[in-house]
């Protein structure tokens, strides 16, 4: 099996080629446990931004944990369970799109899409597992397609009330926004572009950050600190050399391993935040109603 | 001197592998650009490429005592610098499993560890419970 | 668990023509007549309940059971205080399931998802199964108050669990291995101290006893004797006229 090169999807039609309706602005959302605990400066900064913008994301009734993680082998059913269960819960309540901003679980739930569609047994079992006829189709969307396909960057510097002048930042993928390509399709995995595109369209100064789709050390923070602390070291020495202000950053793991390195191991005093803290920001959010933590604020006052 | 490349050759469990995997494990040239892009290779017993090699060789036993599996979190920048689309992270995945079905982990929690992982971010928590331990 | 006594006096003597039912406890069978609930027929059929037994009011959940009916694959579950039996019913009673119980002080703990898994870190291996709401006797929705603990939402968890009797047969199925009661304890513990508003006439009242306020009515009643006491029990005004 050869892998064609990563083309960047243009978020205009979907795998049939048919065109998603491009003026729907209301979504079904998905938080993520996360986002409901440790990274709630990403929910509630990215609903102020929405709303702004006019897309009204719409919070999934009783939603359970997404799986952290899809199985990676063929027969591993009761992990899919998980993302299986909410992406039947989304249809069941009226969706067929589903917007999700933690990394986690964008992955998760746009895999668990993928090799359900593609895995008819899969599919079965898990159906008569749950006691359905069949499992529904739903799309999982990253927010930042919703902005850059359904809204437009264009339209974004349109609606920024505050720009981000002078405001260095170097946009950190990690891995699981973007890998694996043919399955996630967000952007090309190598070159991306998307960050780049938002953040440009707030007035910022994207810099040049050669380790933005590393990988940060994922769940190594729990088995194998050492390890992690490499990875995000790595990370943040590049963020150091490129001058960045910020590192921005859209998991809420990422955030958390590249945070937690600096404390540890001499502090690079690159905060970490997420887009939408940005986004809400250069809308014309309060700073103080964005979830900035300490240095984050410090870092505004000093850009200002 | 003729050397036979086959999956069963030592025993059933590198074809069990490639099964899980679903993955080609003859595709692979040896070419080590998953090995070069991996970020944890330091830490590893192998490097990813020999780990493919092993199991080419129907050694799996070499590749399941190997730390390589565990020290894996599935970045895929291997899988996507293969030249060759053969998916790494799949085979590690596949290899962590045949050793948690046998209840075999190198990691286990109790309630005293509860202390430390409430401070970490949930989600990768759960992540190494599903991926590292039964 | 059990002690078997069997009770001498002829079982058929007492069972009716025509009323009985099979039932099979612990794999081997019994005909014990219709219309007892699952514990009153374990006895009848000879059993002496020492453990897994209390309040047979349906409350307390020692009595869990895992029952099967005749041609059906399914595991059923109930209490057995408050369960029929019925023909060809395969009756197996739980035994308690060990599960860890953490040592706290209330009140020096933080109502959040961390102080969760804290105590619980297994919280974080649940696959959201639902084989514990499937397995749960209150038919209570056990998955989502442990969804409702992974995200922090106290008091939902207090809500969701609210009925929970601590049966256990939800830790006796769990593939994760979670301990959902204990989870719910400690959430409707941290809502009650943390989260939910003081009572104002609980604190009033409580100051008045210990600002003296009742001595006086005690100290008449304590030395009143037993007949004099027990005339003005009788007495008592049960509902107030208005």
């Amino acid at each position: 099996m050869v892998i064609k090169p990563a083309a960047v999807r243009s978020g205009r039609g979907d795998e049939e080629g048919n065109v998603v309706d491009q003026e729907k602005k209301t979504l079904g959302y998905y938080p993520g446990c996360e986002l409901r605990t440790r990274a709630q400066a990403l929910d509630i900064s990215a609903r102020k931004a929405c709303e702004s913008l006019g897309i009204t994301l719409q919070e999934l009734k009783d939603w359970t944990c997404c799986g952290g993680l899809v199985a990676q082998v063929k027969d591993n059913y009761m992990a899919l369970l998980a993302p299986a269960r909410v992406l039947l819960q989304a249809h069941t309540q009226g969706f067929n799109e589903l917007a999700t901003l933690c990394a986690f679980c964008f992955n998760t739930l746009r895999r668990a899409s993928f090799f359900l569609e593609r895995h008819p047994e899969a599919r079965r079992k898990l159906a008569t597992f749950l006691e359905v006829e069949m499992l529904p189709q739903v799309r999982v969307l990253h927010l930042l397609e919703v902005l850059r396909d359904r809204v437009g960057f264009d339209r974004i510097r349109a609606a920024v009330r505050r720009p981000l002048q002078g405001l260095r930042v170097a946009p950190y993928y990690g891995c699981l926004l973007l890998r694996p390509a043919q399955e996630i399709s967000l952007d090309d995995p190598e070159e991306p572009t998307l960050m780049e595109g938002l953040l440009k369209a707030l007035g910022c100064d994207v810099v040049d950050f050669r380790s933005r789709t590393d990988c940060c050390g994922s769940y190594h923070i729990v088995t194998n600190q050492g390890v992690a602390a490499q990875c995000a070291q790595v990370i943040l020495h590049s963020a150091v050399d490129a001058k960045a202000d910020f590192l921005v950053a859209s998991c809420p793991v990422c955030q958390f391993n590249l945070d937690w390195s600096q404390a540890g191991h001499g502090n690079t005093g690159v905060p970490v935040v997420y887009f939408p803290q940005l986004l809400a920001l250069a809308l014309g959010e309060p700073a103080e109603t964005l979830g900035f933590d300490e240095r984050g604020a410090a870092m505004l006052r000093e850009g200002s | 001197m003729s050397l036979l490349l086959s999956l069963g050759r030592k025993d059933g469990l590198a074809k069990e592998v490639a099964a899980l995997s679903e993955q080609n494990l003859y595709a692979c040239y040896q070419c080590g650009k998953c090995t070069a892009g991996c970020p944890v290779a330091s830490i590893m017993d192998d490097p990813p490429h020999q780990i493919v090699r092993f199991l080419q060789l129907g050694d799996a036993d070499k590749a399941l005592k190997s730390s390589t599996p565990w020290a894996c979190v599935g970045c895929l920048t291997c899988a996507s610098f293969c030249p060759k689309g053969v998916d790494l992270a799949r085979i590690m995945e596949a290899l962590r499993t045949v050793r948690l079905r046998r209840l075999d982990a190198p990691f286990r929690y109790t309630q005293e560890d509860g202390e430390w992982l409430s401070n970490l971010p949930q989600s990768a928590v759960v992540a190494a419970m599903r991926k590292v331990t039964w | 668990m059990f002690q078997e006594e069997k009770i001498t006096a002829s079982k058929e003597a007492h069972a009716p023509l025509g009323e009985t039912a099979r039932i099979y406890i612990m794999g081997k069978s019994h005909d014990v007549p219709q219309g007892l609930t699952i514990l009153k027929a374990m006895e009848y059929a000879g059993y002496r309940l020492v453990r897994g037994v209390g309040c047979r009011g349906g409350f307390c959940g020692a009595c869990a059971t895992v029952y099967r009916k005749a041609g059906d694959f399914r595991l059923q579950v109930g209490l057995a205080c408050q369960t029929g039996i019925e023909d060809g019913m395969y009756l197996a009673q739980i035994p308690f399931y060990p599960a860890p119980k953490p040592l706290y002080d209330i009140r020096e703990l933080t109502p959040s998802a961390e102080t969760l898994f804290r105590f619980f870190p297994e919280l974080a291996r649940c696959i959201q199964c639902n084989t514990c709401a499937k397995v749960c006797p209150q038919g209570l929705d056990v998955m989502r108050y442990i969804a409702a603990a992974q995200q922090g939402d106290l008091r939902k968890v207090a809500e969701l669990s609210f009925d929970c009797l601590s049966c256990g047969l939800c830790v006796s199925r769990c593939p994760a291995e979670v301990a959902h009661y204990h989870v719910g304890m400690l959430a409707r513990r941290l809502c009650g101290a943390h989260l939910v508003p003081k009572a104002a006439h609980l604190r009033t009242r409580l100051q008045e006893i210990r600002e003296g306020g009742f001595e006086e009515e005690l100290d008449k009643y304590c030395s009143m004797d037993k007949q004099t006491l027990q005339g003005l029990y009788a007495q008592r005004v049960i509902e107030p006229e208005e």
